[in-house]
């Protein structure tokens, strides 16, 4: 066995990590010892979404490192050591701290710096850039004794970072220095809607300012001068005027350098030395450095196919982008700028929604060659594929910009894209490579999401993706068929918009009007059951409702493996007296029930028979507990840290804010459970970032997060909205949970319905914020009919004898199930297993 | 010759569980029996789920599917044959099916 070649990776941000990644995941991953430098303190994060780090992200939300990835591939990782020197002869890297190391292949990945323009005064306290977590922690400081905020530089970044001022309560200023914003990616109309949509939005921008210096301000920190002879009063400055490739290290060892800086790489990444290659924003290919991460990405991938002695080159990259500013929607394509010669212009502008399109066309009007969108960036998908893949424009190019208000549809259908057209730019996921996944058995959203990572980056080609699955099945004939069982020719979807339009009260109504004959089956009488449930929320127990309800709800309890039951009564919050406790302590030892505490912080009491259910309730009610829900898809719990009443860290009452969200949506049924967390603080002690819905304190209100989920396939929750004021909460709550219980399917978590809409989270805040639907006052009252119409099942239940009929085991005899049996184990009850059975049986015999 | 049917006096119609089941102790066996008021048919099979090996079937949800009558099982949701006992998923499962009838407002099983 031949010896391993030691490989050395200079940078951990996200293209050398990117490169760690996809060495991990090849074959060649054993030939190498990997050792890397990372010069910040923390491993790879997401530099793309920093923004999100104002709106309450941690650094370990925006990490990109998979726990126990460097541990688990035996990566020798040094942290917050920076390589400081390279030795082409002797091949040694040597770091600050001293470290020396052999390489046979080194690696490159150093990145790229803010540029600083050396203005007079650039220098001075809470003059800033804009790039690292630390960066951002700066920013963070500076902003608790500011008012006023400046951006220098109305590029991506710029405003990216002006959005961040926006987020700490600054009043922002963005100054650019040429006439637009975004001036490469941008034309003057699209900079021109930008900018308005920007200002109304409290940004103000300042364009063709030329900053001559800063200096002691008069109600400020700063007075920033500029060459016009007018003046700007702030507090913090930021500069973000442009990125330059960290090359020093190559420049200092001999390396070729670009021009206008950057370490000069071929096709195959590699630079003026044969086993040093560079990758990312310190590479420059072709004169050109590309400060984006899909090239980035691209390049690593370049390298390890190289390593592997596979033929691949890195040909540039298409610095299409399209994102979301301050909200608003902003995409650029190829060349926006028209400036291929003989090229033709189509724009359409609408001043009222603040939209502009525009589109660049070939001389004979067949190519699509760039466009611009602003304000709505839908189209984004298609005219990129038109774009990139050479596509034939329709004989009306303009058809694709203009609002069709017709049916006749003018998208481009997946159909028409090749094999090898990219879906994903993020991961390279090709349109082949997605229906080959589809072919595997990939039939939803999310598991083509987990199996290809398509739209697992950016989110950008979420739509895309959708709509070559839709086609993809189609084609094939897996006709997708969305019946929710034999019996109605409808999905859970429509059969909930059936009920609420028609006002359907019954099952044996849907089914004459809607069904497709016969009687039900437990799929559909359970589906309608909840959404019934939801909608009206009658008392579930009814004539009419009673044979549509899972054993569970039938009964009011949780039947277990041998047909007894289990009792949960609500402790809302995890909140419970003494003499509450005592009580049902009590009741758990006269009827000998197995007592257990749950992970809903509530207290679960095992092995009930059927006859003794409304007993025991009986007593539970008269000692003051109500129906604790945890036998229904319908909301569970509520859990808490104990917040700031007694911790020394809590800023926010989370106890009380669980027991009132507990208490205004308990008995609320859904398609599937539903469980809460509040956490008193960051620490998040009560782990809502795992729930369905998950509550954080702030010292400024309420962070909202939503969708997570443990169990089988944890995920995180989603951060919704942050620094809510209570009332605020409450209400995006109410309308979530509702907008949930109208358009998921049954037995879908929200997870999984979230990560199946199309548009995902953004989608879900543009309801729930922006009421996009226009729904939100429906879904809110819908809420409160369900809050006021809330009663304890087990309250009504006991209270209606003609109910309490069936709570016995046999009609015609007062016998109990000899089936049941129980023995004893660590002090309680627990079911007798096979062999304790017959061995009792025997004795009995004898 | 066949020997005439022995009936077995239940419970009364009332009992019954509209579209549901309700279990009775027939002869030492546990007899899950249920009721469809639309067509006015009244079933009865084993109540032992023998998957569960548990007393629970008259629990179940019941309906149909393509056209058989049937009950999910509570624990583990395979489906038997009401007139017949059989299990759809797995051919080789059957439990016990028994004759019942309504007679001038009593539910009657022959075992």
């Amino acid at each position: 066995m031949s010896k391993k070649q030691t490989l050395v990776v200079i940078g951990n941000g996200m293209v050398g990590h990117n490169f760690l990644v996809n060495l991990m995941a090849s074959e060649i991953k054993d030939q190498y010892e990997v050792v890397t430098f990372c010069e910040e303190p923390r491993a790879a994060y997401d530099r793309v979404h920093l923004t999100e780090y104002f709106s309450g992200k941690t650094a370990e939300d925006l990490s990109m490192v998979e726990e126990g990835f460097f541990e688990n591939n035996d990566i020798t990782i040094h942290l917050g050591d920076k390589a400081s020197a390279i030795d082409l002869q002797k091949k040694w890297v040597t770091s600050e701290k001293g470290l020396s190391i052999n390489y046979d292949k080194l690696v490159l990945a150093t990145g790229s710096y803010a540029f600083v323009p050396p203005i007079p005064g650039h220098d001075r306290e809470n003059c800033l850039v804009y790039r690292t977590i630390e960066d951002l922690e700066a920013i963070t400081a500076a902003s608790k004794n500011s008012k006023i905020g400046a951006v220098v530089g109305g590029g991506l970044l710029g405003l990216e970072a002006a959005k961040a001022l926006k987020d700490l309560d600054l009043k922002t200023n963005v100054i650019q220095f040429s006439p637009r914003l975004m001036s490469a990616q941008l034309d003057d109309g699209g900079a021109k809607m930008l900018a308005d949509k920007i200002e109304a939005l409290g940004v103000t921008v300042l364009a063709s300012k030329n900053t001559l210096e800063i200096v002691d301000g008069d109600s400020c920190q700063h007075k920033m001068i500029f060459a016009d002879g007018t003046e700007l009063e702030t507090d913090i400055v930021l500069f973000s005027t442009g990125i330059r490739p960290r090359d020093e290290i190559a420049r200092s060892c001999g390396l070729k350098i670009g021009g206008r800086g950057g370490i000069v790489i071929d096709d195959q990444c590699k630079t003026s030395d044969p086993d040093i290659y560079a990758i990312g924003e310190c590479a420059v290919w072709n004169d050109q450095v590309f400060g984006l991460v899909a090239p980035g990405y691209s390049m690593a991938r370049t390298v390890v196919a190289d390593l592997a002695d596979e033929q691949a080159s890195f040909t540039g990259a298409d610095m299409s982008t399209k994102l979301k500013l301050n909200g608003v929607d902003v995409a650029s394509i190829g060349d926006a700028h028209a400036n291929t010669p003989g090229s033709m212009v189509y724009t359409y502008q609408n001043g009222a929604e603040g939209i502009y399109k525009r589109i660049v066309v070939s001389e004979d009007g067949k190519k699509l060659l760039g466009s611009v969108l602003v304000g709505d960036a839908s189209g984004y998908g298609t005219l990129l594929q038109y774009c990139l893949n050479g596509i034939e424009l329709p004989e009306n190019p303009d058809a694709l910009i203009l609002p069709h208000r017709s049916d006749e549809s003018v998208g481009l259908g997946p159909d028409a894209l090749p094999d090898s057209a990219q879906i994903c730019s993020c991961y390279d996921v090709s349109k082949g490579q997605v229906c080959s996944a589809i072919e595997n058995g990939c039939t939803n959203i999310a598991s083509l999401k987990s199996s290809t990572q398509a739209a697992t980056g950016c989110g950008g080609c979420a739509a895309l993706l959708k709509s070559v699955l839709d086609c993809e099945l189609e084609k094939s004939g897996i006709a997708v068929n969305t019946d929710i069982c034999e019996h109605f020719p409808h999905t859970r979807q429509d059969l909930y918009n059936i009920v609420m339009v028609e006002d359907i009260k019954t099952f044996d109504d849907l089914l004459d009007k809607h069904g497709s004959g016969g009687r039900g089956c437990e799929v559909c009488k359970q589906a309608v059951g909840s959404i019934l449930a939801s909608y009206w929320n009658d008392y579930i127990l009814e004539k009419n409702h009673l044979s549509l309800q899972d054993t569970n709800d039938t009964f009011l309890a949780n039947m277990q493996k041998d047909g007894t039951y289990s009792v949960v009564p609500r402790m809302t919050g995890g909140e419970v007296s003494p003499d509450m406790l005592i009580a049902l302590g009590k009741v758990a030892k006269k009827y000998n029930l197995y007592t257990k505490v749950t992970g809903g912080q509530r207290i679960d009491l095992f092995g009930a028979r059927v006859d003794q259910l409304p007993l025991i309730w009986e007593e539970l009610i008269a000692a003051g507990f109500e129906s604790g829900h945890a036998y229904g898809k319908s909301l569970r719990t509520v859990k808490s840290c104990v917040g700031s009443t007694w911790c020394r860290f809590g800023v926010a009452d989370s106890v009380g804010l669980a027991v009132e969200l507990e208490n205004r949506y308990k008995g609320l049924r859904a398609p599937h459970k539903i469980k809460f967390a509040v956490s008193g603080c960051t620490r998040e002690c009560a782990e809502a970032q795992g729930k369905d819905i998950g509550v954080i304190a702030t010292e400024d209100g309420w962070n909202l997060y939503v969708c997570g989920n443990g169990g089988m396939k944890p995920r995180h929750a989603d951060l919704f909205a942050t620094n809510l004021d209570k009332e605020t909460l409450i209400k995006y709550i109410d309308r979530v949970l509702i907008f949930y219980v109208r358009s998921a399917d049954r037995l879908q978590r929200t997870s999984v319905w979230m990560e199946n809409m199309e548009g995902g989270l953004d989608y879900l805040k543009s309801v729930v914020i922006d009421d996009k639907l226009g729904i939100c006052d429906k879904l809110e009252q819908q809420m409160q009919h369900v809050v006021d119409t809330y009663q304890c099942e087990w309250k009504t239940t006991i209270e209606d004898e003609s109910k309490l009929k069936r709570f016995r085991h046999f009609v015609n005899s007062d016998n109990t199930d000899e089936k049941i049996l129980f023995v004893e184990e660590r002090g309680q009850i627990r079911p007798a297993n096979e062999e304790e059975h017959q061995h009792m049986k025997i004795a009995e015999e004898a | 010759m066949s020997s005439e049917q022995h009936w077995i006096d239940v419970c009364s119609t009332d009992d019954l569980q509209p579209d549901s089941g309700i279990c009775a102790l027939i002869e030492n066996k546990q007899v899950a029996i249920f009721y469809m008021p639309k067509e006015q048919a009244v079933f009865a099979i084993n109540n032992y789920d023998p998957f569960g090996n548990a007393n629970v079937l008259s629990r179940g949800l019941i309906g149909d599917i393509n056209g058989i009558p049937m009950v999910s099982s509570p624990l583990y949701k395979q489906h038997f044959n009401l007139l017949t006992g059989e299990c759809l998923e797995d051919e080789s499962v059957c439990v016990e099916a028994y004759a019942i009838r309504i007679e001038n407002g009593r539910v009657e099983v022959s075992i």
